[in-house]
């Protein structure tokens, strides 16, 4: 398959996946900004005010970086461990798998459909927020590449998750106990600085950390860690997710006998 | 002038430890119109599923207008074109956008995409669907769908693995007429199918496959060439208790005025009716029994099966 060909099956792939959660928009764009929209109004006017300041920032301030960030983490996953799932139960990946579109090809498209949704509902909570909150972006380029590669590395955990996954209790699994968790222990609502030198440690070990906070870095200015450490790490997570993805799609694994 | 498909030694063990192929050979030439026959189980679809990718292959070698598959697979998937048994598109999604989605994965420029669906849901009565889901159509239509989509990149190899099941007489009959177009203008054809019917009337070459192997390999027409037999049903103006006495022709009754005899290869049917005139009785109508292949492919399956019980016997002893 000539390179130019490759491209127009990437675009099939992301127009396709584009569609289908548009089409959707009442289960997969509305439902993350109306939880925001409560997320702001319970941490932000109701129960913010009473916290106070968090590195310096009043508490709506502070968390609203991690928000947007969950926002896109959650969003990029589910898009993609459904949609391929989807694609798997009525078996209409095999219109893909029968094609000479290349493994590369395939997981890039179901990526950009992830990455589509995650970063729509990121840009959606980040006006909502604007209602709430008065920070201001100190580092657009840190924001920028952090949100890419966040939403592109949980866009190719969700491949993975669906290519795992036998039945439609397979695909909540991963999002409501380790996903959730994770993020909620992420440093969304707090900074670590708070907790002692042994759970400071812990969470170190917690991906969406660092993803968090170079996030809010790029927002706030802040960080409870080394930003450039941080974009170090969401890199090589996302590389070893995309190695481990190919490698599935080239074995076959659930996908041919 | 290259095989269409060229498949030597082709293996295959599922995971479950069952061996679906055992090592087949087949060729299959460019413009052939062929059947592959086969029970259940007997590794057609398996053989179907090596040739999409959805299957891989335990061993042995597979060419696709001379492309090997472990060399080239995507360059042999340009040329093959899959009708799958079991409905495999979004049910949610229209049927439209089906076909020119389906161009997109082979490459093609959106336009040419959409010509090409235009064209193909047209010739397949689909065209007036076009904006329907495809959850809304019937089992019939949605088959036609399905060769529209596997028309769509304009192969050279079309596979369709039981395209008429579950499809009424009339539908049936036009879709073999669509496929004997398209046969007529030069894509090479490959068809499973249950209906012995639609392979003796469609199909030049034969493969019969059980049990993992290929039992025979040749034409139609020197197939049917090897049946030295003829069953007809045939119906009397009159009616009887018993069978009528017709000395070499072994009748049944089927019901109080109809018969079945056997006739042998060779044997002039006026023998037939002269004995039916000298009995007295009178005949309305005359019918084959059954598919003259059907019968030919009864009789292989259990001369195979009988060779495979005397092989292992002799294994056991």
């Amino acid at each position: 398959m000539k390179a130019a060909e490759q491209l127009i099956a990437l675009q099939t792939m992301t127009i396709r996946e584009t569609r289908r959660f548009l089409r959707i928009w009442t289960q997969t764009l509305l439902p993350p900004v109306i939880t925001m929209v409560l997320y702001f109004v319970i941490f932000g006017s109701l129960i913010g005010s009473r916290i106070g300041q968090m590195d310096g920032f009043n508490y709506a301030d502070f968390v609203a970086p991690g928000l947007i960030m969950m926002a896109v983490i959650t969003n990029s996953y589910s898009n993609v461990v459904s949609s391929f799932f989807g694609h798997k139960f009525q078996r209409h990946i095999e219109e893909i798998l029968v094609s000479p579109t290349p493994n590369y090809i395939i997981l890039a498209g179901f990526v950009s459909g992830g990455m589509a949704r995650g970063l729509l509902v990121g840009l959606f909570v980040t006006i909502t927020s604007v209602f709430f909150t008065d920070f201001q972006i100190q580092h657009p380029l840190i924001v920028l590449i952090t949100v890419l590669l966040t939403s592109a590395l949980f866009s190719v955990a969700g491949l993975i998750n669906a290519v795992f996954a036998k039945t439609f209790d397979d695909i909540s699994i991963v999002p409501t106990f380790i996903l959730t968790p994770l993020t909620y222990l992420g440093g969304v609502f707090y900074s670590i600085s708070l907790l002692s030198d042994f759970w400071q440690t812990v969470s170190q070990a917690n991906p969406i950390l660092y993803m968090v906070n170079a996030f809010r870095y790029g927002f706030l200015g802040i960080s409870d860690i080394n930003v450039t450490a941080a974009l170090v790490i969401i890199f090589l997570f996302t590389l070893l997710l995309i190695v481990v993805a190919l490698h599935l799609l080239k074995t076959g694994k659930n996908l041919r006998a | 002038m290259t095989a269409a498909l060229s498949i030597s030694n082709l293996s295959k063990t599922y995971n479950n430890g069952f061996e679906a192929l055992k090592g087949i050979d087949l060729t299959v030439e460019q413009g052939d119109f062929f059947a592959l026959l086969g029970p259940n189980g007997a590794g057609k679809s398996t053989t179907i599923g090596i040739l999409c990718s959805l299957v891989r292959k335990s061993a042995g070698q597979v060419e696709v207008f001379g492309t090997d598959i472990d060399q080239n697979f995507p360059k042999a998937k340009q040329h093959i074109g899959i009708v799958p048994q079991e409905f495999n598109f979004n049910a949610w999604e229209k049927v439209f956008d089906i076909v020119v989605t389906q161009g997109g994965y082979y490459g093609m420029p959106l336009p040419l995409a959409k010509e090409r669906a235009e064209k193909y849901l047209k010739k397949l009565g689909l065209w007036e669907k076009r904006d329907q889901s495809s959850r809304t159509l019937s089992g019939g239509m949605k088959r036609r769908l399905m060769i529209a989509r596997a028309l769509v990149h304009e192969p050279n190899l079309l596979i369709l693995d039981e395209p008429t099941a579950g499809v009424d007489i009339e539908l049936r009959r036009s879709m073999w007429e669509f496929l004997k177009e398209i046969n007529a203008a030069g894509t090479t054809i490959i068809l499973t199918t249950h209906y012995l019917e639609e392979a003796e009337s469609l199909c030049r070459n034969v493969a019969i496959i059980d049990q993992g192997n290929i039992i025979r390999n040749s034409s139609v027409k020197s197939l049917l060439r090897e049946l030295n037999k003829e069953t007809f049903i045939i119906d009397f103006e009159e009616e009887f208790d018993s069978e009528p006495n017709l000395p070499g022709y072994q009748p049944k009754l089927v019901d109080t005025s109809s018969l079945e005899v056997v006739v042998e290869k060779g044997t002039p049917l006026n023998d037939l009716f002269r004995q039916l005139d000298a009995e007295g009785l009178h005949v309305r109508s005359m019918r084959n029994k059954s598919n003259r292949l059907e019968e030919m492919f009864v009789s292989m399956l259990d001369a195979n099966k009988e060779k495979q019980q005397s092989d292992s016997q002799e294994q056991g002893a």
